[in-house]
């Protein structure tokens, strides 16, 4: 599980002014930088620092991530709908990479 | 003050010996019923309870899931929620890698699991004509590594092996598990599987059967005693934060009970997981199922 991988669960459609269950997975080791390795050496940090969701452009979730979150770090949250759109989710690696993905939902 | 004292220290002795009483006559424990609910995965049900296979000693054969919280069972209702499914999507990654000196990969034979493996891992342990013992999902997987890939075989617990048995035992997520024990000498390792499952072992003396037969449905300190079925393997155990081998599942029983245990895929543990698997007919293969 080396390379990190975005997962997103939303609704493919829903009614105007519905509240809405968005699922987020990404695969991460998160290694929190305080653990030793069998020598004794730090193993360096490595975690996603930052997730983000924007819905059109405008931001509707947003979280700083730190080292006590467990890998593969999984978010849940509600959004209220009033248009046709886009979400698009947004995670930020220590390493400066970012992983992002984008899911449409018909709003009628 | 030093009344007290002596009253607590006296408590505590007679717990200590309750302790020691209730392990040297088996274990005791408070009862609690397993849940009266369906297991299904995103909507499709799951046989989670059925009538138990001839010579069983349960009416019903139950799958773990029902013994285990609200938030676990939660997880395994969906396939979004269920860590276990990273492995699975590990697995499918090495399914299609080439590996070993003839340039192939699973798929190069296999071609799309969804197609070829579905519901191929309800029917196993089955007989290996060639080795002349029971082959499961890990074995057969080493089988082909070997005489068709030409790549060396998985290590016990290591490298792919178990994402890769829990993606091809994935696909047959909801097939009843069903063994033909008529072939080759399937009949005669399932007697010697059922003698180890009643054989009491370590110091502890306990049998698979003291918890998961006699006191299945009780509370061992914290954990509820399930049948102690395998149809959810590779399971997803909270407790590792990964998938966990059956074989490894076995081993971690057989030493808790303080006795050395049997190494993975010998003859004792093939013996045990095809009795044990028998012991689950009828139900869903869950795999990954998410368990404390």
């Amino acid at each position: 599980m080396a390379k990190s991988k975005p997962r997103v669960k939303v609704p493919k459609s829903a009614k105007a002014g519905d509240v809405i269950t968005i699922k987020t997975l990404i695969s991460h080791k998160m290694e929190s930088g305080q653990r030793k390795d069998k020598q004794g050496k730090v193993i360096p940090r490595s975690i996603i620092n930052k997730f983000t969701c924007e819905f059109n452009g405008a931001k509707v979730f947003e979280c700083d991530i730190d080292p006590a979150i467990s890998a593969n770090p999984f978010f849940e949250f509600s959004a209220k709908v009033s248009e046709s759109g886009t979400f698009k989710f947004i995670w930020v690696d220590d390493d400066g990479s970012t992983y992002t993905e984008e899911k449409k939902i018909e709003v009628s | 003050m030093s009344g007290r004292k002596h009253d607590v220290k006296n408590k505590l002795i007679a717990a200590g010996l309750a302790a020691a009483v209730a392990f040297t006559s088996g274990i005791v424990g408070l009862s609690a019923d397993p849940v009266d609910e369906t297991l299904s995965i995103d909507g499709n049900p799951m046989v989670s309870r059925t009538k138990a296979p001839e010579g069983y000693p349960f009416d019903e054969v139950m799958s773990g899931w029902l013994f285990r919280t609200d938030e676990t069972r939660a997880l395994q209702s969906d396939s979004f929620n269920n860590p276990g499914m990273l492995g699975v999507e590990e697995g499918e990654a090495i399914w299609n890698t080439v590996e070993g000196s003839e340039g192939k990969s699973c798929a190069s034979c296999h071609n799309d699991a969804k197609e070829s493996m579905k519901g191929i891992a309800a029917n196993y342990p089955k007989w290996d004509a060639d080795a002349k013992r029971p082959i499961n999902i890990e074995l057969q997987i080493n089988k082909c590594r070997e005489k068709n890939m030409g790549a060396e075989p998985y290590a016990f617990d290591k490298s792919g092996q178990k994402p890769l048995t829990a993606y091809i035992k994935h696909q047959s997520l909801g097939t009843p598990v069903a063994l033909d024990l008529g072939k080759g000498e399937l009949q005669k390792w399932w007697d010697d599987g059922k003698k180890l499952y009643y054989t009491r072992t370590g110091q502890l003396d306990l049998s698979c059967a003291s918890c998961h037969e006699q006191n299945m449905g009780k509370n061992i300190r914290a954990d509820h005693l399930s049948q102690g079925q395998v149809n959810g393997f590779p399971t997803y155990r909270l407790k590792q934060g990964g998938l966990v081998s059956v074989h490894n599942r076995f081993r971690g029983c057989i030493r808790d009970t303080r006795a050395e245990f049997p190494k993975a895929f010998s003859d004792e543990l093939m013996a045990l997981e095809l009795y044990v698997t028998w012991r689950g007919s009828g139900l869903s293969v869950e795999t990954p199922a998410v368990r404390q």
